[in-house]
C-alpha cells in the first residue's frame, strides 16, 4: 500500500518543507522590518490591515470557496466580533469617558485580551448559529441576499441607542488595547521591542492554520463534496443541514476574530463603518486571490490593502511633472483606477492569482508530480 | 421466502396534475437482484427518488427492513388534485432525509453521473467514509483521530483495488473514461458499507463489452459485500441476464411483475414497449 496516502503527515515532502520555510521567512521578515523601519511607515499599515483582511478573506473562502455557500454576511460578523472585543476590553477607568452618554455603561469589568479575542469569535459564531437556522435552507443567490440583509440589520441594531449602555449607541468605542499595546516599552515609555506587526501576523496565522486544518480534515472533504454536488453529498450520508451549519459557524467565528483585529487596527469601533462595501472588498480579495485557495486569499489581501492604502494614493492628489499638470488626478480618482483593475482581473484572470492551488502545489508541480492528467482521458 | 428488505406500499408521486408514480407497490427481498424497467418517462427514477428520500411521496409508505422511512398523504392543495387511490389510509407523515437513509444501509448511484468533480478518485471514495466517522468536529480538525483517519484511508484503498480503480486513484474523478466513472460511482456507494444498493441505469452509455463487464461486476460485488440490489436499466440483455425478478412500470403504473422469462412473454409488457398493432 502506498504510504504517502496512508500517512500523509508522517512523511513531510519537499514542497511542504519549502512552504513552511517561506512562511517562517515571512514572519522573520515582518519582525525584522519592524525593528529597523520607523513605526510610522506606511508598510506597517499595510501589513497590519493586510493580516486582518487575510484572515477575514480566508474565513469567507472557507464558506464561499470550499463549502459553496454564497454568503455576504461577513461585515456583520466582523462587527459583532469587533464590538465584543471592544466592549470587554475598554479599561474600567476609561469607561466613564467612553460611555459618556450612558453613565459609563453597564459592563464594569474587563476580560483578559486573549479571552476577549476568542470571545469575539464565539459570539459571532453564536449569532451565525441563530441566523443559520432559518437562512441556511436557502440556496445560492437567496442565501447571499438573506445574509446581506442580516449584516445590515446587525449594523442598525448596534447603533440603536436603547442598547447604548452596552454598545455605546452610535458613538465610538475606543481606548481599548490596540496593536501598539503589544510593543515592549521601558520605564520611560520608549519602545524597546516592536511587536505591533508580529502579533496580528501571529493571530491571523494561527487562525488561518486552523482553517487549513479544517479544510484538510474529513469535515473539509465533506464541505468540498457539498460544494461539488449537494445531491450526491447527501446520498453519501452527509447531513447537509449539520455540515452547512458547521461551515457557517466556523467561518463566522474567524470573521469575528478578524473583526476584533480590525478594532485593534483602527483603535476605535463604530457600527456604521461595517458597511456592505466592506463585505464586497473582502469578496473581491477572495475572487482576485482565487476562489478555493487559502494562499490566494492571503496574497491578494496584502496586494489589495497595499493598492488601496498606499500605492495608488498618489492618484488622489494633483501631480505636476516638469511643470505639466497631469490631467484627471484628483480626489476620488484612485477608486476609478481601482475599479478598472478589478474589472480587468475579473475579465481576464477569472481564476484569480492562484486558481484553486495552494503555495505547496507550486513547488509540487515542478519536481515530483506524476502526470496527473495524462494517459487515460477518453 | 427470505427476509424482506425494501417494501413499497401504494406509493403515489404527483407533481401538480401530473401523476408520475401511480399506486406502486413492490418488494425487494434479501440477496435478490431486482430490476425496475419501463419505457422513458415511466417514473422509474422518481420511484428511486422517493425510496432514497429525495422526494416525499404524495401518498403511500416506504419501509426499509420493517422501519418506515417515508409515509405521507395528500395535503393542502394536493387533497383536491389527488388522482390516485388509498387517499385516507396513510395518516402519519414520516420523511427521512437522504443522508439518514444512506446511514441505514441503502446507497445509490445516479442516472447522470454525479461525481465530486474537483476531487480525485481516492477522495471521492474517501468522502463516503465520513458518515461513519466516530470522531467529532474538533478532534477531526485537530487530527486527534489519526488512527481512524488511517483506517478510513486503508479501507478506501482496499475498496479501490477490489473494484479495479487502484491504479487511477490519483486522477481527478471526471477525467476518467466514462465506464470507469460509472464504476467509481458504484465504488463510492459501496464505501458507505450498504446492505442494499440502488443502481440508476448503470449501463447507460456503455458499449456491449462494457455492459458485459458491468454485469459480471455487479454479480461480483453482490456476492462479496452480501448486497441486495435494485436497479433501473434500459439494456434488456443486462436486465434479463442479471435479475431475479423484474417490475415493469408504464406511465407511472406497475403493469407487470415476475421472473425474466415471465416478463418476456407478458402481453402487457410487449404492448407497452412495442405498442399495439392497428387493426
Amino acid at each position: 500500500m502506498n504510504s504517502a496516502i496512508l500517512k500523509p503527515r508522517k512523511r513531510i515532502d519537499r514542497s511542504t518543507m519549502i512552504t513552511i520555510g517561506i512562511i517562517i521567512a515571512i514572519y522573520m521578515l515582518a519582525f525584522g522590518l519592524e525593528q529597523v523601519i520607523p513605526a510610522s511607515s506606511m508598510i506597517f499599515t499595510v501589513l497590519k490591515k493586510g493580516a486582518t483582511y487575510a484572515l477575514v478573506a480566508v474565513s469567507m473562502n472557507l464558506l464561499n470557496g470550499f463549502t459553496g455557500l454564497f454568503s455576504l454576511g461577513q461585515a456583520g460578523f466582523m462587527l459583532i466580533g469587533a464590538y465584543t472585543y471592544a466592549i470587554f476590553t475598554v479599561p474600567v477607568a476609561n469607561r466613564l469617558s467612553v460611555y459618556r452618554y450612558y453613565d459609563g455603561g453597564v459592563i464594569q469589568f474587563t476580560l483578559p485580551l486573549l479571552l476577549a479575542i476568542v470571545l469575539a469569535g464565539v459570539v459571532a459564531a453564536f449569532f451565525a448559529f441563530l441566523i443559520g437556522l432559518p437562512v441556511l435552507r436557502l440556496k445560492s443567490d437567496y442565501l447571499a441576499i438573506a445574509t446581506l440583509g442580516f449584516a445590515e440589520i446587525i449594523r442598525a441594531i448596534f447603533q440603536w441607542d436603547k442598547l447604548g449602555v452596552v454598545t455605546n449607541g452610535s458613538n465610538l468605542l475606543r481606548e481599548f488595547p490596540n496593536f501598539n499595546s503589544f510593543n515592549v516599552k521601558d520605564a520611560n515609555g520608549n519602545v524597546t521591542l516592536y511587536l505591533s506587526t508580529l502579533i496580528p501576523f501571529l493571530i491571523a496565522g494561527v487562525c488561518i492554520l486552523l482553517i487549513v486544518m479544517i479544510i484538510n480534515s474529513s469535515y473539509g472533504r465533506a464541505f468540498k463534496a457539498i460544494r461539488d454536488d449537494e445531491v450526491a453529498a447527501e446520498a453519501m450520508g452527509i447531513n447537509l443541514a449539520r455540515h452547512k451549519m458547521i461551515a457557517f459557524c466556523a467561518s463566522s467565528f474567524f470573521a469575528g476574530i478578524g473583526g476584533a483585529m480590525l478594532a485593534m487596527y483602527q483603535n476605535s469601533v463604530q457600527a456604521k463603518s461595517f458597511t456592505t462595501a466592506m463585505t464586497y472588498e473582502i469578496l473581491l480579495i477572495v475572487v482576485i486571490g482565487g476562489i478555493g485557495s487559502v494562499t490566494g486569499s492571503c496574497l491578494s489581501s496584502f496586494l489589495f490593502v497595499a493598492c488601496s492604502e498606499w500605492w495608488l494614493r498618489f492618484l488622489d492628489q494633483q501631480q505636476t511633472i516638469n511643470g505639466w499638470q497631469v490631467p484627471l488626478l484628483r480626489s476620488g480618482f484612485r477608486l476609478v483606477v481601482f475599479s478598472l483593475i478589478i474589472m480587468a482581473v475579473v475579465l481576464f484572470f477569472r481564476q484569480g492569482i492562484m486558481g484553486s492551488r495552494e503555495l505547496s502545489d507550486l513547488f509540487k508541480n515542478r519536481w515530483n508530480k506524476p502526470s496527473r492528467k495524462g494517459g487515460v482521458k477518453p | 421466502m427470505s427476509e424482506n428488505v425494501l417494501h413499497l406500499e401504494n406509493v403515489t408521486m404527483q407533481f401538480g396534475g401530473v401523476v408520475a408514480v401511480y399506486d406502486v407497490s413492490m418488494d425487494v427481498n434479501q440477496s435478490e437482484i431486482v430490476a425496475l424497467i419501463g419505457p422513458n418517462g415511466a417514473g422509474k427514477t422518481t420511484v428511486f427518488n422517493v425510496i432514497t428520500g429525495v422526494y416525499a411521496p404524495t401518498n403511500g409508505r416506504v419501509s426499509l427492513r420493517g422501519k418506515v422511512i417515508a409515509e405521507d398523504h395528500p395535503r393542502g392543495k394536493m387533497r383536491r388534485l389527488y388522482a390516485a387511490g388509498h387517499q385516507y389510509e396513510y395518516v402519519r407523515s414520516v420523511g427521512f432525509t437522504p443522508d439518514r437513509i444512506t446511514k441505514m444501509g441503502m446507497a445509490r448511484t445516479f442516472q447522470n453521473i454525479r461525481l465530486f468533480k474537483s476531487m480525485t478518485v481516492f477522495e471521492n471514495v474517501l468522502v463516503a467514509k465520513h458518515m461513519n466517522m466516530r470522531a467529532g468536529f474538533f478532534s477531526s480538525v485537530l487530527h486527534l483521530n489519526g488512527r481512524e483517519e488511517a483506517r478510513m484511508r486503508e479501507e478506501t484503498l482496499e475498496l479501490l483495488s477490489v473494484v479495479g480503480l487502484y491504479e487511477v486513484r490519483d486522477e481527478i474523478a471526471t477525467s476518467l473514461p466514462y465506464g470507469q466513472q460509472r464504476r467509481l460511482e458504484i465504488a463510492r456507494a459501496l464505501s458507505t458499507k450498504p446492505s442494499m444498493l440502488l443502481l440508476d441505469e448503470p449501463a447507460a452509455g456503455m458499449n456491449p463489452q462494457e455492459t458485459e463487464d458491468l454485469c459480471a461486476f455487479i454479480r461480483e460485488i453482490k456476492e462479496q459485500f452480501n448486497l441486495t440490489v435494485l436497479l433501473i436499466e434500459h439494456d434488456m440483455n443486462l436486465v434479463m441476464d442479471i435479475s431475479d425478478r423484474i417490475y415493469v412500470l408504464n406511465f407511472g403504473k406497475r403493469i407487470a411483475e415476475g421472473t425474466p422469462a415471465e416478463i418476456q412473454n407478458n402481453p402487457d409488457v410487449i404492448t407497452a414497449y412495442l405498442g399495439v398493432a392497428e387493426e
